[in-house]
């Protein structure tokens, strides 16, 4: 009973750390934020304080007339959109043939794919350039998107699903029915595998909405930033403190933030099942 | 002639099936070569092309702005190991990537144990607090750090100005730059990790501690003895993932060595970065190539070394 009662404080203890821990993660969100939302002479305040004397909306007006943060956010939404559509795309009908198709070929073009799934784009980024300029596609939205239409790991994980969860008597009576083999796939796998297909989407819409190396290479032209490309540039302008910096930086960091305190079990769901970040 | 002769059967393999298969079967083979080969072509295209071109150019004295392309042998990978920029870059990446997956995994680990055995109700909102970092993107999230670390005005030195500890060159100094950078992308990882070992901790079934208990093993031992040795695998992928994500490090050095205010940081010279540098601020395409293959080799060897130890006989 001792024991019990005196394990239990440690417990307490120990939670009670973990929250602690918790909090100082969420302090920098948390700081830009706060600061984004005082007026500059605050911002030498020394100790600093925790949260504005006089609150102030100021600085978010400044940051959208400094820069075309409105401009940015749509690229981003352009970019990671049909980013998304087209690995959900290629995944899903990659994965499925694979997984359902006997050809020769089809053992090692899966692990081909596995095997580039793990190669992180810097490594090779520099002949996917040379590839883009030669087809005329520096600094253009096009150029942005190309190296994001597939995605190595969303068709394994989309085969890996694919043979788990569509079986091969369910595809047999479809075509007895005679369902096409397109009607097939459209109709029926896509809604077996709807819970993948979200988590699929979730991934491959913060890959781009996050992508920042790529754009910094193709793009030149200010009118084309993605979000987060323009807040770096933004950041290194004349003029600019931390306060209407932190504002910009509110706004880029906002759509992921939200979407994934409305979507959280969603999210980390996804991430359990595809296991990639 | 053992790839033609491959091949060869194939095709005769190909040819064999073709006459015999009904109808029906020949359009589902039409179906999936028509819609797989689009797929394969942007594949090929956008992976294999580069990453195999990666190689070759590395051989190439390669300069973007002019046309001339020559044959260099193994120069740049020779000429890299004595640049003192490339040197440097490499130990940085080192320290950054070891720094941060030791200190990510382990604190991920703490986490996940707490949650997993003795989370009680608190499970949920830790979850959130260590996950939102994770979809937090870097720019704006490294902006934040830069105000918290800010020499004069920023919180960090704040706090340690209450313990006495006199202000210290966070963002500036070349060794707490680098220090820094390990705290941002342990900051940004540990949630992911700490997701990925609960996972594994959660599928551990609940009668071995049961048994255990009975047969009179305390916490630790349980955990000793049942947690940790069935965690390894997942240990080991959490660290290969962690390994390799942080020796591509560039945003955090990027963002962090931005001038704010008249201000710029100290810039870490990193891997990325000095591939950056060299591609695309001297054109030099392919020595920076030349450096890439050798990232790509820390990759490989750390995908080969996670194999090896997964194969290995459980003892």
């Amino acid at each position: 009973m001792i024991q019990r009662r005196r394990f239990s404080i440690i417990r307490f203890v120990i939670q009670v750390i973990l929250v602690a821990v918790g909090l100082v993660m969420v302090f920098p969100l948390f700081w830009l934020i706060s600061t984004s939302l005082r007026p500059a002479p605050e911002l030498l305040a020394t100790p600093p304080q925790l949260l504005p004397q006089h609150w102030t909306l100021d600085n978010y007006a400044n940051a959208v007339a400094a820069a075309p943060f409105g401009t940015w956010l749509l690229n981003s939404l352009i970019f990671a959109t049909i980013s998304t559509l087209f690995i959900l795309l290629t995944s899903l009908v990659g994965g499925y043939i694979l997984a359902k198709f006997k050809f020769p070929g089809n053992s090692f073009l899966f692990i081909l794919i596995l095997a580039t799934a793990i190669v992180p784009f810097e490594i090779y980024m520099l002949p996917v350039f040379l590839e883009v300029q030669a087809l005329s596609l520096i600094n253009t939205l096009p150029g942005l998107i190309l190296p994001y239409v597939i995605l190595s790991y969303g068709i394994f994980f989309m085969r890996q699903n694919v043979l788990a969860s569509v079986p091969d008597e369910l595809l047999d009576a479809a075509r007895i029915d005679g369902l096409s083999e397109t009607g097939i796939m459209i109709r029926l796998v896509s809604r077996l595998l709807a819970p993948a297909i979200s988590a699929l989407a979730i991934f491959a819409y913060l890959q781009s909405w996050t992508a920042f190396i790529w754009p910094l290479l193709v793009l030149n032209d200010q009118k084309l930033f993605p979000v987060q490309l323009g807040l770096a540039q933004f950041n290194s302008s004349v003029s600019v403190n931390y306060a209407v910096l932190s504002a910009g930086a509110v706004v880029a960091m906002a759509p992921t933030v939200i979407a994934f305190l409305v979507l959280r079990r969603r999210i980390i769901e996804g991430v359990t099942l595809t296991g990639f970040r | 002639m053992i790839a033609s002769g491959t091949i060869g059967r194939g095709l005769h393999r190909v040819r064999s099936i073709l006459p015999s298969v009904p109808p029906q079967r020949r359009r589902t083979y039409l179906f999936a070569y028509g819609f797989l080969a689009p797929i394969v072509a942007l594949f090929a295209f956008l992976r294999i092309f580069p990453i195999v071109y990666t190689v070759i150019l590395g051989f190439f004295n390669w300069s973007l702005v002019s046309p001339d392309h020559t044959f260099v042998g193994l120069d740049n990978f020779i000429n890299l190991l004595s640049d003192p920029n490339f040197q440097t870059a490499f130990i940085n990446t080192t320290i950054i990537a070891l720094g941060t997956t030791v200190v990510s995994i382990a604190l991920a680990f703490f986490v996940a144990a707490v949650v997993a055995y003795g989370g009680g109700k608190i499970g949920g909102l830790i979850e959130i607090l260590f996950f939102l970092p994770v979809v937090t993107p870097l720019v704006p999230a490294t902006l934040g750090w830069r105000s918290i670390l800010d020499y004069q005005h920023g919180v960090l030195n704040a706090i340690f100005g209450v313990f006495g500890i006199p202000n210290q060159a966070w963002t500036t100094d070349p060794t707490l730059a680098i220090v820094s950078v390990i705290m941002i992308s342990v900051w940004a990882q540990v949630g992911y990790n700490m997701i990925i070992l609960l996972v594994g901790m959660r599928s551990i079934p609940r009668l071995y501690y049961e048994a255990a208990a009975v047969d009179g093993a305390s916490t630790w031992r349980q955990f000793r003895h049942i947690t940790f040795p069935l965690m390894v695998p997942i240990l080991l992928f959490v660290t290969v993932i962690t390994t390799i994500q942080a020796y591509n490090v560039f945003t955090q050095v990027f963002v962090l060595a931005s001038d704010v205010q008249g201000a710029p940081g100290y810039l870490v010279p990193v891997l990325v970065y000095d591939i950056f540098q060299n591609g695309f601020r001297y054109f030099n395409f392919g020595y920076a190539a030349a450096e890439a293959v050798y990232l790509f080799l820390v990759v490989i060897v750390l995908m080969l070394l996670q194999f090896r130890l997964f194969n290995r006989p459980t003892d």
